[in-house]
C-alpha cells in the first residue's frame, strides 16, 4: 500500500510546497515512514535549457569525480551545488544530495534523431547500472526529484520542499514490500522529463523488464515502478505514441471489449495488443506520471487500487484519496473516480 | 544359432483362471497376438506383449496382471539391463536400434525442478471465475512499433498493416503428427478438439486428408524435406504453413514412416506408393544455408499470396539461438523448438536418448537471444516436446514461449498408453496404425470429446495459476521469469534459464 498524490495547474501557475506537504501527510496510514518523495516541475527556470541532473552521493569526496568526469565527457556542466538539506530527527540523512545543471553535446551522439536525450539516458543508465556511490535520482529539464527514506513529512523539511515553485507537483508515501525501503527505493522515480509515482505491485514486471532492457533501458533500483517511467519514455518519446494511446497499450481493454469495438477501433486495439503485449502491465497499480506540461493518471485494468480525480478550474488533482485532494483544495468541485484503465490526463495550455 | 540365446521377457503377463471367464475379449484386441485359445484353454505368450493395456482395460473381470521385467539381471551401475539388451540386439542384427516415443533416458526433467509463483497480501490474486482471464494469443509477426497518426478531427489513425496472425483461444496447441503415422480417426478426432476449443493442428508430414477438409481453418499444413502430400491445393487449405526442419526426437534426421503403414489412403494423400517406405531426406535438398531457407519461406509465402503465417520447426540443439536468431530474420512468422522429449512414431534409440537439448533450456536461451537483438516480440516462438500438464505449459511460457504444441498428451487424451510401439502399425488403440480393423476401434466423436476435455482442463488450470500469480492476461506471463524458482538446479542452469533459485 502507498499513497500518491499529484496537481498540475494548466495556466502554468506556480504552487510551492507547502500546498502538497499536507496533503500527502494526509494519507500517513498508506506510508510506513521507509519513503517519501516529491517531483517538481517549472522549479529551475533560470537553468531551463539544461538538464537537471540530482544525484545521491555516497561518500562524495571519494565518487563525485567520475561522475564530474563523466560528464565533462559528454558535455558541459553549467551551474552545480549541493541540493540544500536540513537536519531532522527522524531522518538519517545516508547520501549527500547533489544536482548538477547539465548540457550534453549533441555531436556526441550525432547519429540519434534525439541526441541530448539519448546522451543523458546513456549516463543515467550507465552511473545507476556501475553502482558506484553515486545514483542519478532525476534528469529532466526544469524540474527535480527530492526524496529519501521517511515520513512525507520529514522528507519535505528535510529539503524544505516549501523553498520550491512549480506548475506541476507529484507526491509519493511508501510502504515498502517487495524491496527494502532504501532512499533510491522512494519514489518519484524519474527518466528525463518522465517521473512516476506508484501505488501497487506489477505482477507483470519480469515481461516488462525484459521487454525495456531489449531497448537499452536497464533497471537498476530494485523496484517495479522505475520500469513504467521506461515503457513510457519508449513508446511516447521515441515511438510517438500520443499518451492516451500509450495508456491503452500499458493497460489495455479487454479482448472481449475490442471484439465488440467498431471495425476501425477495433483494429486499433488489436495492433496495440499485438505490438505492445509485452509492454501491458498487470498486477495492481495506480499510477501518476508527469511529464513538462502534462500530468496522467490511470489504474490497472481491474481497478485494484484506488484513484480519484478531483478539478477547480485551472487546477487537476489526482490522488489516491478524496481526504488528500480535499486537503490540499477545500473548494474543489468535481470528484470522481475514473474506470479502471481510464487515463485521467490534465494537460498545460500553454 | 546365435550364442546368445533368448533374452528374459520384457512383460510377464498373467490371467487369474479363477476370474476369467473365457469371453475371449483379449484375444480379439491384441493385435500382437499375446493371446490364443487351444482347446478351450486360454495359452499366453508373453515376450508378445508391448504393455499398451488394451486387454487390461477391456478385460470385464480385471483378471489380466502385467510385470515389467519380471526376471533380474545380476544388477550393476553400469552395465545395466538396457544396455546389455541393446547389445545382445545388435550383436544378433547389425542394424540400428528403432524406437518409439520420446527420450526415455534418466535425465533430469527441469520442469520438474521448477516452481511457480502466487501472491499474498501485497497484490491481491485474482478469481478466474469472478474476473475476466485472457488466455487468447496471437501466433505471427508483429511490428516492432506502431505508426499512428492522429488526423484533424483528433481521431488516432493507425498507419501500420498488421501482418496475418493465428488467433488462438488458449496458448496450446496440438502438434504436428501426420495422416500415416496416425491414423484418420485420431486425425479427425485431434482436428475436431482443434476447432472446438479455438485452437490449431498440425497436419505433419503426410498431406492433407479429404476428410480433414472441413477443418482446414484449425490446420496447419507442414512442408518437410520429403515434400509429402505438397502442392499449391494442399498449401491453400492450411491456416498456417510449418516448414519442418527437424525434429527434437531425432535432431538431425529426416522422418521415417514404415511401408507397413502406408495403404492406399495414406499413399493417395502423401503422394507416394502404396507400402514404399516414406524416407524424408536429413537435409531439405534446397536448403543448405540460412539464406536458402529465406527463399523457401518467400517462395511459400508467394505462392500463398502473403496470406498466410509460415512457421518454421527446428529441434533444440545446442546453437538453436543462433538459429532461431536467423529464421527470425528469414521473414518466417514463428520459430516451433522441439525439445529432445519430443515424441515420434520411429526414431533410431541413439537419436532419441541421445541428441538435442531439453526444451527449457532452448526456450530460454532463444527468448534470451531474440531479446538481446531486439526482435522478440515481432516473432512468435512455440515449444514443443514433453509438455505433460498444464504446469508444463505455465513455466514453458513464463521462460518465454508463446505458445505449446502437445503431441504425445494429445495421443494419450485418445487412449494411447505411452507403449512406444509406433513404428509397428500394430496400435491396439486405434492411433499409430492403419489396420483398418484396428483404426475404427477409435470414435473421433469420442476421440474428439476427449481431446478437447484436456484443452479445457488444461485452459482453466492455466487461467487458475495465472489467476493465483496476479496476471490476467497471458502475455504478462510469457518471458515472466521473474515469477519461476529453481528447485534444486544447479548455478550453470539457474543462469541459462535466467531464473533464481527457491528462497531467493
Amino acid at each position: 500500500m502507498c499513497g500518491i498524490i499529484g496537481v498540475i495547474d494548466r495556466a502554468r501557475k506556480a504552487m510551492d510546497g507547502s500546498l502538497i506537504k499536507p496533503a500527502l501527510s494526509q494519507m500517513v496510514e498508506r506510508g510506513s515512514g521507509e519513503g517519501a518523495g516529491y517531483a517538481v516541475y517549472g522549479c529551475y527556470p533560470e537553468y531551463r535549457e539544461c538538464y537537471a541532473l540530482h544525484v545521491f552521493f555516497d561518500a562524495i569526496h571519494e565518487n563525485k569525480k567520475a561522475v564530474d568526469d563523466l560528464l565533462d565527457q559528454w558535455g558541459k556542466v553549467v551551474h552545480e551545488e549541493q541540493i540544500p538539506t536540513y537536519e531532522q530527527p527522524n531522518l538519517r540523512k545516508v547520501h549527500s544530495p547533489w544536482r548538477y545543471f547539465f548540457k550534453p553535446d549533441p555531436g556526441l551522439m550525432s547519429w540519434s534523431p534525439t541526441p541530448e536525450d539519448d546522451i543523458v539516458t546513456l549516463l543515467v543508465m550507465r552511473v545507476n547500472t556501475e553502482r558506484k556511490g553515486a545514483l542519478i535520482i532525476s534528469s529532466g529539464k526544469d524540474m527535480g526529484v527530492f526524496k529519501a527514506s521517511g515520513w512525507p513529512e520529514d522528507v519535505a523539511n528535510f529539503y524544505r520542499i516549501e523553498d520550491y515553485q512549480g506548475y506541476l507537483w507529484l507526491g509519493h508515501n511508501r510502504y515498502p514490500t517487495n524491496t527494502p525501503g532504501w532512499w533510491g527505493g522512494a519514489h518519484p522515480f524519474n527518466l528525463l522529463g518522465w517521473s512516476v509515482v506508484h501505488n501497487g505491485e506489477i505482477t507483470s514486471y519480469g515481461t516488462n523488464q525484459r521487454y525495456i532492457q531489449s531497448y537499452g533501458y536497464n533497471c537498476t533500483m530494485y523496484t517495479d515502478t522505475e520500469v513504467v517511467a521506461y515503457l513510457f519514455d519508449l513508446l511516447v518519446r521515441k515511438h510517438g505514441l500520443p499518451e492516451d494511446v500509450a495508456v491503452k497499450a500499458l493497460a489495455p481493454p479487454f479482448w472481449d471489449e475490442i471484439d465488440r469495438m467498431p471495425e476501425k477501433e477495433r483494429l486499433l486495439h488489436t495492433a496495440i495488443r499485438l505490438t505492445y503485449g509485452p509492454a501491458l502491465m498487470n498486477g495492481p497499480f495506480a499510477i501518476a506520471i508527469a511529464r513538462p506540461g502534462m500530468m496522467l493518471g490511470f489504474t490497472d485494468r481491474i481497478k485494484l487500487r484506488p484513484l480519484v480525480a478531483g478539478e477547480n478550474g485551472d487546477r487537476l488533482y489526482i490522488s489516491s484519496e478524496e481526504a488528500a485532494i480535499r486537503r490540499m483544495d477545500p473548494e474543489v468541485g468535481e470528484v470522481y473516480m475514473p474506470k479502471a484503465g481510464e487515463p485521467v490526463i490534465g494537460r498545460a495550455r500553454i | 544359432m546365435s550364442t546368445i540365446g533368448a533374452l528374459p521377457p520384457r512383460y510377464r503377463v498373467t490371467v487369474d483362471r479363477e476370474q476369467c471367464m473365457l469371453c475371449e475379449r483379449c484375444v480379439e484386441n491384441c493385435p500382437y497376438g499375446v493371446f490364443r485359445i487351444e482347446d478351450g484353454r486360454l495359452i499366453i505368450d508373453s515376450r508378445r506383449c508391448t504393455a499398451c493395456h488394451r486387454c487390461i482395460a477391456l478385460c470385464p473381470r480385471d483378471a489380466i496382471d502385467i510385470r515389467e521385467h519380471p526376471v533380474d539381471y545380476r544388477s550393476h551401475p553400469v552395465w545395466t539391463r538396457e544396455a546389455r539388451e541393446d547389445i545382445y540386439n545388435q550383436a544378433r542384427t547389425g542394424k540400428i536400434i528403432l524406437a518409439g516415443m520420446g527420450n526415455a533416458a534418466d535425465y533430469p526433467v527441469i520442469f520438474d525442478r521448477m516452481v511457480l509463483d502466487a501472491c499474498q497480501v501485497t497484490n491481491p490474486s485474482i478469481d478466474p471465475l469472478r474476473e475476466p482471464m485472457e488466455l487468447r494469443t496471437y501466433i505471427g509477426k508483429k511490428p516492432a512499433r506502431l505508426e499512428i497518426r492522429r488526423n484533424d478531427g483528433g481521431e488516432v489513425e493507425l498507419l501500420t498493416k498488421l501482418s496475418p496472425n493465428l488467433q488462438l483461444e488458449t496458448p496450446v496447441m496440438i502438434a504436428h503428427m501426420s495422416y500415416g503415422a496416425i491414423s484418420r480417426t485420431a486425425q479427425l478426432s485431434l482436428a475436431r478438439a482443434a476447432k472446438e476449443t479455438g485452437t490449431f493442428m498440425g497436419t505433419g508430414e503426410g498431406g492433407l486428408h479429404q476428410a480433414l477438409y472441413p477443418y482446414q481453418d484449425h490446420m496447419i499444413v507442414q512442408v518437410a524435406s520429403g515434400r509429402f502430400g505438397v502442392d499449391i491445393n494442399y498449401l491453400e487449405r492450411g491456416a498456417a504453413i510449418e516448414i519442418k526442419i527437424g525434429q527434437g526426437a531425432k535432431p538431425g534426421l529426416g522422418g521415417h514412416l514404415p511401408g507397413e503403414k502406408v495403404n492406399g489412403d495414406v499413399s493417395q494423400t502423401r503422394m507416394i506408393p502404396v507400402g514404399s517406405d516414406a524416407i524424408s531426406p536429413s537435409p531439405h535438398h534446397d536448403i543448405y544455408s540460412i539464406e536458402d531457407l529465406k527463399q523457401l519461406v518467400r517462395a511459400l509465402k508467394e505462392a500463398t499470396e502473403w496470406k498466410k503465417p509460415v512457421f518454421v520447426k527446428i529441434a533444440a540443439v545446442h546453437n538453436s539461438a543462433a538459429i532461431a536468431a536467423g529464421i527470425a530474420r528469414s521473414s518466417a512468422d514463428a520459430v516451433v523448438l522441439d525439445g529432445f522429449r519430443g515424441g515420434t512414431g520411429a526414431a533410431p534409440k541413439v537419436f532419441r536418448d541421445h541428441v538435442g537439448i531439453p526444451i527449457e533450456a532452448a526456450i530460454a536461451s532463444v527468448d534470451a537471444k531474440l531479446r538481446q537483438q531486439g526482435i522478440r516480440n515481432e516473432v512468435s516462438l512455440i515449444a514443443s516436446g514433453g509438455i505433460r500438464e498444464s504446469a508444463d505449459v505455465a513455466k514453458a511460457i513464463a521462460l518465454g514461449a508463446d505458445a505449446v504444441y502437445i503431441g504425445t498428451a494429445a495421443l494419450v487424451a485418445l487412449g494411447c498408453r505411452v507403449c512406444g510401439n509406433c513404428y509397428r502399425g500394430l496400435c491396439p488403440w486405434g492411433i499409430a496404425t492403419q489396420r483398418e480393423d484396428l483404426v475404427t476401434r477409435l470414435d473421433p466423436e469420442n476421440g474428439a470429446h476427449q481431446a478437447a476435455n484436456l484443452i479445457h482442463a488444461w485452459t482453466l488450470e492455466l487461467s487458475e495459476l495465472m489467476g493465483a500469480a496476479g496476471i490476467n492476461s497471458i502475455e504478462s506471463l510469457r518471458g515472466n521469469r521473474d515469477r519461476l524458482r529453481g528447485y534444486l538446479l544447479d548455478e550453470g542452469i539457474l543462469k541459462v534459464l535466467d531464473v533464481k533459485s527457491v528462497g531467493a
